[in-house]
């Protein structure tokens, strides 16, 4: 996986970690407003991180933004588990 | 339902093949306080939870676990795919490598294959959520000691990350504990 690749997926992964943390929060303290404001703006990155990631290297989901082609992304691109993520 | 998401919740990177640490590692993956049995006891138990936060907290938990089975998965998985039969020989993993080769399969570290017989969907809400924060504490210890057992920094990362995790949720299931025995204590007029 080449390095800018990478470097996206790596902070898709770490905003997409906030909104699960977030999300647990939220779960017992539904009226914490900072926390909900927290959470919709890393929605809105996350979504916009994606959007990017997806046109430019295939799927991170099935059905995704990522442009038509022959054959399917969804089989070419590499599972979480082969990918090297490099030194920390 | 779920919608599968072609990404790891935490990079994991391991230095070598290292049959003897997938070995021990295994067990998160299908012994006694590993991520399956969590995935199931939590995915399983919130269908009777009283308040909408504990039946969120459950669902929300036990898809997390999911996403740490894969994690578990990967490290075996990345521990294994290099090593060679002579390493194989000389460490634990032999009797592993005799039933399995090196695929992944829901074993605890000494062999015990997975069963459900290691979680438990009780019905009364306090019980499970009893059960759920002793279940994250046990996790904890089990991370502890793969973590004494490490020899590989990049692997200790990764058991750090999720023995973290097991905190977060032993705080969350106390919070809704509070809430189920306040819904509990609390009187009903309809």
């Amino acid at each position: 996986m080449h390095e800018e690749q990478l470097r996206l997926l790596k902070e898709i992964m770490a905003v997409d970690f906030s909104l699960v943390e977030l999300n647990l929060f939220l779960d017992t303290h539904p009226c914490d407003q900072r926390a909900l404001m927290d959470f919709n703006n890393l929605c809105c990155q996350s979504k916009a991180l994606r959007r990017q990631y997806e046109q430019c290297y295939g799927p991170l989901m099935a059905c995704s933004d990522a442009p038509p082609r022959i054959p399917w992304g969804w089989v070419e691109t590499p599972w979480p588990w082969q990918i090297d993520y490099g030194r920390s | 339902m779920w919608v599968y998401e072609k990404k790891l919740q935490y990079p994991v990177r391991v230095r070598e093949a290292n049959p003897r640490l997938a070995k021990y590692i295994i067990t998160q993956y299908g012994g006694p306080d590993g991520e399956l049995a969590a995935s199931l006891r939590y995915l399983s138990q919130r269908f009777h939870m009283p308040t909408r936060e504990t039946v969120a907290i459950l669902n929300d938990i036990g898809t997390e676990e999911l996403a740490h089975l894969e994690i578990v998965g990967t490290l075996v998985y990345k521990l294994t795919k290099d090593a060679s039969i002579e390493e194989i020989k000389e460490s634990d993993f032999g009797a592993y490598y005799a039933d399995h080769d090196k695929a992944v399969y829901p074993v605890s570290a000494a062999g015990v294959p997975f069963t459900a017989a290691y979680l438990q969907s009780k019905g009364d809400p306090v019980t499970d959520l009893q059960e759920d924060m002793a279940a994250e504490e046990k996790a904890r210890s089990t991370y502890e000691w793969l973590i004494n057992l490490s020899d590989d920094p990049d692997v200790t990362d990764v058991l750090r990350f999720l023995r973290q995790r097991e905190i977060v949720h032993f705080q969350r299931f106390g919070e809704a504990l509070d809430l189920v025995q306040e819904h509990m204590n609390s009187k009903h007029f309809y």
